[in-house]
């Protein structure tokens, strides 16, 4: 019978904690960053948050010449028209900017419907008019503000007001961090990449959470042992899961991305990156900031009882000790 | 942990049986499903607009016309009531509401009196037993009333208005009701209508007129140009679909609400399409009344506060029916008849969103989303092999069975598969693999540990329980404010998200665990072999 392989290493001692210094660093330093381009080059928001129309169109015939398109359609002076190819070379999609009103935008979509002609067909059409693309920012932000609570609220029941405070902190630098990356590559900022954010919230936190777990489990099992020593141990022992988990959700998602269609481009995009970048800070962030944030280990070692495990190791933890 | 009553194993099992009926309708036609016994599922999930192509529609209605419209009939009710007390009186508008000053402050009283009926309790409000109105009667000082609207007055009127708003489009849109539109409110004052097939908005665009018809006659003597600028009282400048503005009488006796019925048509002799419709008994009898009156001067139809055409009147018309010609298009003369039989819309809506699909983006994107997923499957199925062997495959038989599930369920509660919701299927793929992996994991390690398999595998499935769990609800809170939150192709990724948790959480536990304690029985030697690999602990 085949047993698969155990290709990663195990048994690790990497202090991670140790060089805390350095990891924390290079975050705080990716932070910025991200808060510079987020403050002087800001998001590419698509219409959703920006309003206007996106039109995607397909040739009939042949491919379309990008340039000639742009030509012509900036010149109906409808403020700012971009163009850009998508596809195999016979798809593009067209962005007109705000108008003044939903006549105007109507009207603007018409004449540039006219201007295209009979040679292509729409594939796709999209007007966000200014209330609605107002209300969208809004309702993303407190989206994105009540998962984050919501799984404060969750750690913080589940743990510790400690570990909540570690888990969060971690979160947002891989949201913010994320976004600075739409920033920088300027990748449309729409509502599918909303929802890849907050996925990728709940998706980092998990596997955080793992590693707290065997914190706890740690905690409990190894009274004397130093702290950062117990994390490091903790870190190394759920490596391998970490890395495992994340090459799996990374390959399913990077086929999305691959063979997805250009309307889920910016959702995959930032979902790959995410995994990177959320199992970046599972691993070499998050359990070094319960350090900083001064873990109280005598809540989880001391207990006599433990209400959030009915059997298994917790338990059987205590009666041992 | 690896033991199972005879009840349980019944129990996984019928909810897996229970799954793949519940998928089976969605990979059979409609002929098919037709032929099956009644007691089994027939439901299939439905395709999202982004799918199948259609055009999503918002529109908001126009609430500062709504409460203007409302303050004009606040005012007539005003004037009605003191007249009948023969009260003298002014008004004017203020931010509050309307103003009313008494020309004699002795008449306070009685102005109170006559006024305070005009306020309506509110509808819903008598239902939570308070007792709040539409309007409040306030006085001011010693002459001075005011008629404030209250903010929940306007507030169940806009949701009156916007209830038969949604009735009223969608007897416009879809008057067989066999088009499968959806016509709905979002929000506050907002409808939505999503129509499936439909690829340019201009077919649905008609339905959000107002289509008010009003008849007004034309000033006797003075032409547009002479009333510029000092327009007589009563009077009004409208535009004309000609190009031409007319100056009418602002009262209009009839309106479209007198209207019993209201069909396409063509002119007999010039061939023209057109619009015939017939009063009601009393809009028979005042347009009687009106047009012989005035034979020899022109009226206006008016619709929607544009005047369509202006003809005259050459003799009485007095069997209650007449028609409307304006240079409509055949199109142009069945949305005006079919609006004008559905009636007119309370305020005026206008698109503030719209999401159009063509059905061949839809069928790419099925296309697209169905080669990602298989890839993404394929993908994960030779990584989980290659990792854990035998186990990886029942790690992948787990998910099979978890997509199995979600789709399951999304065909029984009727739900909308969207592109995003295709993504969440395989993200679901993905992390659920992460629950088998968490358990090997932990197997790897108590083996590493010198446990024996038994033990090993036992507490594998044990101690990743709560880590499991944790995770997943995490990743779940995620997807209900997504859900709560979201709208359309979001929600889509929302429900595949949250079901996708669910159904893991249940196949880990139930599904892997189950095909590894039957693998146990079937173990004949006493000390088992470990069944995956696992290299010592470097020391």
């Amino acid at each position: 019978m085949f047993k698969g392989i155990d290709f990663f290493p195990h048994g690790t001692k990497w202090d991670i904690v140790g060089k805390r210094r350095w990891f924390i660093g290079l975050s705080i330093a990716l932070a910025i960053i991200s808060a510079v381009l987020l403050m002087t080059r800001g998001l590419n928001y698509g219409v959703d948050f920006k309003g206007g129309s996106l039109i995607e169109i397909q040739s009939k015939v042949g491919d379309l010449d990008i340039g000639q398109l742009r030509d012509k359609l900036g010149k109906l002076g409808l403020g700012d028209i971009q163009v850009q190819a998508v596809g195999t070379g016979n798809e593009a999609l067209i962005r007109i900017a705000q108008q003044a009103d939903e006549k105007a935008q109507k009207i603007a979509n018409e004449k540039v419907v006219a201007t295209l002609g009979d040679g292509v067909t729409m594939r796709r059409t999209e007007v966000v008019g200014p209330i609605v693309s107002a209300e969208l920012k809004r309702t993303s932000i407190i989206a994105v503000i009540v998962s984050m609570l919501g799984i404060f609220a969750y750690v913080w029941f589940r743990f510790d007001v400690q570990f909540a405070v570690a888990a969060i902190v971690a979160l947002i630098h891989d949201v913010f961090i994320t976004a600075g990356m739409f920033s920088l590559l300027w990748i449309e900022f729409d509502l599918s990449v909303v929802a890849a954010l907050l996925t990728l919230a709940g998706y980092s936190i998990n596997d955080t959470v793992v590693i707290f777990d065997r914190i706890r489990e740690n905690l409990r099992k190894f009274k004397k042992m130093p702290l950062p020593e117990l994390l490091n141990l903790a870190i190394n022992e759920t490596l391998s899961r970490t890395v495992l988990t994340s090459t799996v959700t990374f390959l399913a998602v990077l086929a999305l991305y691959l063979f997805g269609t250009e309307v889920i481009h910016g959702f995959s995009f930032a979902m790959l990156f995410g995994i990177i970048i959320g199992s970046y800070s599972t691993i070499f962030v998050a359990a070094s900031l319960l350090i900083a944030v001064g873990v109280k280990r005598d809540v989880w070692a001391g207990e006599k009882k433990v209400a959030d495990k009915p059997s298994g190791s917790g338990a059987a933890a205590v009666k041992k000790g | 942990m690896l033991h199972f009553t005879r009840g349980k194993i019944i129990a996984i099992l019928s909810v897996c049986l229970f799954g793949v009926l519940a998928c089976l309708p969605n990979f059979l036609s409609q002929a098919t499903l037709n032929r099956l016994p009644d007691w089994l599922p027939k439901s299939q999930i439905k395709l999202g607009l982004d799918l199948q192509g259609g055009a999503h529609v918002v529109a908001a209605m126009d609430v500062e016309e709504l409460r203007r419209d409302w303050f004009e009939k606040l005012r007539e009710q005003i004037r009605a009531a003191l007249r009948k007390e023969s009260l003298q009186f002014s008004l004017s508008n203020t931010p509050a509401g309307i103003a009313i000053r008494l020309t004699k402050p002795e008449d306070m009283d009685a102005a109170l009196k006559a006024l305070r009926p005009i306020a309506q309790p509110i509808a819903d409000a008598a239902l939570t037993g308070s007792s709040a109105t539409d309007v409040e009667v306030r006085r001011e000082g010693s002459d001075n009333i005011v008629l404030a609207p209250t903010n929940a007055g306007l507030v169940s009127r806009v949701t009156q208005a916007l209830g038969s708003a949604v009735e009223i489009v969608r007897n416009r849109c879809d008057p067989g009701g066999n088009k499968e539109m959806v016509v709905q409110r979002q929000g506050a004052d907002r409808l939505l209508l999503q129509a499936p097939g439909v690829e340019d908005v201009k077919e649905l665009e008609p339905c959000f007129d107002v289509a008010k018809l009003t008849f007004h006659l034309l000033h006797a003597s003075m032409g547009v140009e002479e009333a510029r600028g000092r327009v007589p009282a009563g009077y009004e400048i409208l535009p004309g679909r000609d190009g031409q503005d007319y100056l009418v009488d602002r009262r209009s006796p009839v309106t479209g609400e007198q209207l019993t019925d209201a069909q396409p048509g063509f002119d007999q002799r010039t061939n023209e399409p057109l619009v015939t419709f017939r009063f009601n008994q009393s809009g028979a009898r005042t347009f009687g009344k009106l047009s012989s009156e005035n034979v020899g001067r022109p009226f206006a139809v008016v619709l929607d506060r544009k005047v369509i055409t202006a003809p005259r009147i050459n003799e009485p018309i007095l069997g209650g029916t007449g028609q409307i010609t304006g240079n409509f298009t055949i199109a142009e003369a069945n949305s005006l008849a079919t609006n004008l039989r559905s009636g007119a819309l309370p305020a005026k809506l206008s698109i503030v969103e719209q999401r159009v699909v063509g059905a061949s983006l839809g069928a790419d994107s099925i296309k697209a989303g169905q080669r990602a997923g298989i890839i993404g499957a394929l993908a994960v199925v030779a990584f989980m092999t290659f990792a854990y062997g035998l186990f990886g495959i029942f790690a992948v038989i787990a998910v099979f069975l978890n997509v199995l599930l979600i789709v399951a369920v999304m065909s029984l509660i009727g739900s909308t598969l969207t592109l995003p919701g295709i993504a969440g299927i395989v993200l679901t793929i993905g992390m659920a693999v992460d629950a088998n992996v968490l358990i090997y994991e932990r197997m790897r390690e108590e083996l590493r540990n010198g446990k024996t398999t038994i033990a090993s595998l036992e507490a594998g499935f044990d101690k990743a329980l709560s880590s499991i769990v944790d995770a997943n609800l995490t990743t779940l809170i995620a997807g209900i404010v997504m859900f709560w939150l979201g709208s359309g192709p979001i929600r889509g990724f929302a429900v595949t998200l949250s079901l996708g948790i669910l159904t893991t959480v249940f196949t880990a536990f139930t599904i892997t665990r189950l095909l590894v304690a039957w693998w146990l029985r079937m173990q004949t030697d006493r000390k088992v072999a470990p069944p995956i690999s696992f290299k010592p602990v470097r020391q």
